[in-house]
């Protein structure tokens, strides 16, 4: 009892049954994944799994294909939410919260509905089903993911920096392009991560959007997991994993803070 | 002058751009035709449908949706707290090895959590269903939670643990009395967090769900989609879900107006 | 057994986070009723001291006694000692009355008895009517009122008070001042006073403890301390000194700033380096040169409210601090004396630096984290432990970290009237004394060389 009581009282110990959790439920599930991706369906180690991508055209031209699609919905997203982000950073306190709120209100939906609804609003609006539709779709998924952090960084952005380079003779444009810009560049980083990553992993929405016409590498995963390939949809998610580890890496110093105050919208 | 209206006017057109899609969908949902755009007069005829219970395939996606959503924002609020209690008494270097992984869910995409999830059920020999969408779930909730009351946790006068004990409160007293107030609100963002991104969830519980016949919203429509024809009932469930979250939103929003002005006027009475 | 009139027995206290040594070997009795002050810089282990009191840590050695009771591993709760925190620690969910009660509520004291000794230690601090209010609402001085009567209404046997007016403007503190002492005298418990300011704990204390380092470097009575304190950190650290190196020639004669003066200090011994400290309102200054003990001109004179505070350079390049009731011209040639009983003689610490090193190959030693070249050594093997002294002015600082052959920081600066004496730490947590004539900054980073020939490498004993 006094040695329970003890290992209770050094509140540091109380992380103990999470960090249990996490090496169960998410350190070692990657490492199987890894374990997977290098092993046939025997179970022996081999490389087989990766020659195997390699040497399907049909898989690699959808990985370069969904790696692409993923930059065009970011970039638009970025094209579409900076300015709108820097209009809301420049308004009253009151509206900027209520203008933040109708944009994160529709992320609260079902995502699957949402595209169900974009899906409709082609239908609707007699327009084919297809690339456009999915880029489209994507972009109105998580345009807000874009604009919310990168007005956060404008919001937060001290004032007087602004006040001091206008005093020092900047001109608006110069003042934008020199100080605001770069200022909010950690914003525009995570939102870039934000984006990227689901879009770059997608399945369902690209099945829905396009009526499975296209398909994209989060598809091929799926596909193989479900037909039992679990070696090689686990070797494809590794690449996947090795992808976006890179991408965290760059970022990850910046991109902290941000996805905190993300979360806590 | 021009200027403000350009910019008005751009963020409208955004904003019209992201209501498009539901506003079609709440308007087809007065209307009984099997095919979306096909306007056969007004009719409530969807939704006596949709609460008469006959989709027997939505009702028990509903019901699983919310069962599973309730317990994983359960677990992962009283995980996540007792752990962000924990961590925030961590020494530094522990401290930033546990932030990393805790980060890991967040920035690991859906399909990798539910692929990496699913190979270990397949690993470890478990039977698929409730129970691992609900782990799964918790993994990736826990670490918003754990984010939420963080904060909370660091505003806190690190003394008043302490000085509760000195007063001679057990820890466990202290716990309850002391620091509970004053992370409340950092638990309760968890949980309507970890409840909205447990409901809005669809990679994950598809890998995890098993072949038991375990389906909720997300994974049911996915199925619908596939088949075909999605059952005009969920035109109905959207409308009346997109409703419940603008009221609660505005709900929430309101009181939060409410308790700034409180503590304003409270600071100027002073 | 006849019970100690002790109330708190401390006994080979240790403490360590990590391989970090807060507090070492710390022993310390305090008497019933006493006020006992724990001065001493920040990081010097005070704040750990008290805390092992409260038992919000556990000491990693030793034993302590409160009431004559073992305590050392009895948990906070169960401990007759009630702290009131720098920064209050009231419980922002409760009112004023809420929080004072807090720990009768948790005895179970019966609520009629619990509002009348609310309401009376309100009264004790002042603050009476204010039950109501919210804690928020509160300055910090009356949040400060309220936490101590949330300690005192549990009747202590030990009230522990951790820098509690550090918070408060000056006014407000030499107020609070005032009130703990009439507050200690009325309420007959001990106190034990944590705190870094050297005036508070003159003006408080019965005994004070002044701590540096994890160590206690003296335990006394105010007068005690100031008047003849035991070492150059004490005399630095309480009120201001003059710190100089001196040598003593034989009992009741030193020699400093290159003359030879009388003093009342025996037992040093012969010619022994020793610290000399000499307060500055303890320097005579008078303008004619012929009959002073030693002579200087004056450098600056600044008016500081009731005297002038002066600073005079002397012929061998030695800089006195004086404080007098009358100005002297800068640029003046003065004449000074001292009294033989106002020079204190302080036993030095060390007179050079010691470590232990490992021999990596015969020109080359390893110690404080780093591999040194040093001068040829013959007699000793690679890989054997040695001792390795370095003179205080041999070691060399670099403004630059990376350019000394280990990294460390500055923790200490002691002005010895013609040089600095500096307490440098080394990244593995090492101290290495320096002395030198540059200017430095608390807290700065070195880097820290030493020429090889001014490395002595002896066998280790």
């Amino acid at each position: 009892m006094g040695k329970l009581f003890r290992l209770f009282f050094k509140r540091s110990n109380w992380a103990l049954p999470y960090v249990i959790f996490l090496v169960i439920f998410v350190v070692l599930p990657l490492l199987l994944v890894i374990l997977y991706a290098f092993q046939d369906a025997e179970g022996n180690f081999t490389l087989q799994n990766f020659v195997h991508f390699v040497n399907q055209p049909e898989v690699t031209h959808t990985f370069v294909y969904s790696v692409i699609i993923a930059v065009i919905t970011t970039a638009i997203c970025l094209l579409l939410g900076y300015p709108a982000a820097y209009i809301m950073s420049r308004m009253q306190s009151k509206s900027a919260v209520i203008v933040i709120m109708l944009f994160i209100l529709p992320m609260w939906i079902n995502m699957l509905i949402r595209t169900m609804a974009t899906v409709t609003l082609f239908d609707f609006m007699q327009m084919p089903l297809g690339q456009g539709a999915l880029i489209f779709g994507m972009v109105y998924n998580y345009l807000p993911f874009m604009i919310y952090p990168i007005y956060n960084t404008l919001q937060k952005m001290d004032h007087s920096l602004i006040e001091a380079a206008q005093d020092l003779g900047a001109t608006p444009r110069q003042v934008f392009s020199r100080v605001i810009f770069p200022l909010s560049m950690p914003g525009v980083v995570s939102g870039i991560m934000m984006v990227l990553l689901p879009t770059i992993s997608t399945f369902a929405l690209a099945e829905m959007l396009t009526l499975n016409k296209i398909r994209l590498f989060g598809t091929i995963i799926q596909e193989n997991i479900n037909n039992t390939m679990w070696n090689y949809g686990a070797a494809l998610s590794l690449i996947m994993l090795v992808i976006i580890g890179l991408t965290s890496i760059f970022t990850y110093r910046d991109k902290h803070d941000d996805i905190n105050d993300a979360g806590l919208i | 002058m021009i200027g403000k209206i350009f910019s008005r006017g751009y963020l409208l057109l955004l904003l019209a751009m992201l209501y498009a899609p539901i506003v079609v969908i709440a308007v087809f949902s007065f209307t009984e035709a099997k095919v979306l755009g096909n306007w056969t007069g007004f009719s409530t005829g969807i939704y006596e449908s949709l609460f008469s219970g006959k989709n027997v395939l939505i009702m028990r996606s509903i019901e699983n949706t919310l069962i599973i959503a309730v317990a994983a924002a359960a677990i992962a609020t009283l995980l996540g707290t007792i752990a962000a209690i924990g961590i925030y008494n961590m020494r530094h270097r522990q401290r930033r090895i546990i932030s990393f992984v805790n980060n890991i869910p967040m920035l690991n995409p859906d399909i990798i959590t539910g692929v990496s999830l699913f190979i270990l059920f397949v690993f470890m020999g478990v039977t698929q269903g409730y129970t691992t969408v609900t782990l799964a779930h918790v993994t990736f909730c826990t670490p918003y939670v754990v984010l939420s009351v963080m904060p909370r946790l660091m505003q806190m006068n690190p003394n008043i643990y302490e000085a509760a004990l000195d007063l001679g409160a057990t820890p466990f007293q202290a716990l309850r009395r002391v620091i509970m107030p004053e992370i409340r609100s950092g638990m309760i963002s968890g949980f309507i967090l970890s409840f909205t991104l447990s409901i809005d969830d669809f990679a994950v519980t598809y890998f995890t769900k098993g072949s038991i016949g375990l389906e909720t919203i997300s994974t049911q429509i996915y199925a619908d989609s596939r088949k075909g024809g999605l059952s005009p009932e969920w035109r109905a469930l959207s409308t009346i879900i997109f409703l419940a979250v603008l009221l609660l939103l505005l709900i929430i929003n309101y009181r939060s107006m409410k308790h700034t002005h409180a503590k304003h006027s409270a600071v100027r009475s002073k | 057994m006849v019970k100690s009139n002790y109330i708190i027995e401390l006994t080979n206290i240790s403490k360590s986070f990590g391989d970090k040594v807060v507090l070492d070997d710390v022993s310390l009795s305090v008497k019933k009723g006493e006020f006992i002050t724990i001065l001493g810089p920040s990081g010097c282990g005070k704040t750990t001291l008290l805390r092992l009191l409260a038992g919000f840590n556990t000491a990693s050695e030793g034993e302590i006694r409160i009431g004559g009771e073992v305590m050392t591993d009895i948990p906070p709760h169960k401990r007759p000692v009630n702290t009131v925190f720098q920064r209050y620690a009231l419980f922002p969910n409760y009112n004023v009355f809420d929080n004072i009660a807090f720990g009768l509520k948790l005895r179970g004291v019966e609520r009629k008895q619990i509002e009348s000794r609310v309401k009376r230690a309100l009264k004790m601090v002042g603050m009476t009517d204010y039950e109501h209010r919210d804690v928020n609402s509160l300055s910090g001085g009356q949040q400060q009122r309220v936490a101590i009567a949330r300690a005192i209404v549990n009747q202590p046997q030990v009230l522990l008070l951790d820098e509690p007016l550090a918070a408060l403007d000056l006014k407000m503190r030499k107020d609070m001042q005032m009130e703990l002492k009439e507050m200690h005298r009325s309420l007959g418990i001990t106190f034990v006073y944590v705190t870094h300011d050297q005036e508070e704990a003159l003006t408080l204390s019965d005994t004070i403890v002044v701590m540096s380092e994890g160590k206690i470097q003296q335990i006394g009575t105010p007068t005690d301390i100031y008047n003849e304190p035991c070492n150059s950190f004490v005399a630095d650290f309480i009120g201001e000194s003059n710190i100089l190196n001196a040598i003593m020639v034989r009992d009741r004669l030193v020699r400093l700033m290159g003359k030879e003066f009388e003093c009342v200090d025996e037992g040093f011994g012969q010619e022994t380096p020793v610290d000399v400290v000499i307060r500055p309102e303890d320097i005579y200054i008078i303008s004619q040169t012929s009959s002073a003990m030693f002579t200087g001109t004056v450098r600056s004179c600044t008016f500081k409210g009731v005297h002038y505070e002066m600073f005079v350079d002397t012929p061998d390049g030695y800089e006195i601090m004086i404080q007098d009731y009358n100005p002297f011209e800068v640029g003046q040639q003065v004449g000074m004396i001292v009294k033989p009983s106002d020079i204190h003689v302080m036993r030095k610490e060390r007179i050079c630096n010691t470590f232990e090193g490992v021999m990596v190959d015969p020109t080359h030693v390893e110690m404080l984290g780093g591999k040194f070249e040093c001068a040829p050594v013959q007699e000793v093997q690679a890989g054997e432990k040695v001792c390795v002294e370095i003179d205080f002015g041999s070691v060399e600082l670099t403004d630059d970290a990376e350019d000394g052959t280990v990294e460390g920081s500055i923790r200490f600066i002691l002005y010895k009237g013609d040089r600095y004496h500096l307490t440098v730490r080394t990244e593995e947590g090492d101290n290495i004394y320096v002395d030198t004539h540059d200017v430095w900054e608390d807290l700065d980073e070195v880097g820290i060389k030493i020429a090889p020939q001014n490395i002595r490498i002896k066998p280790l004993k």
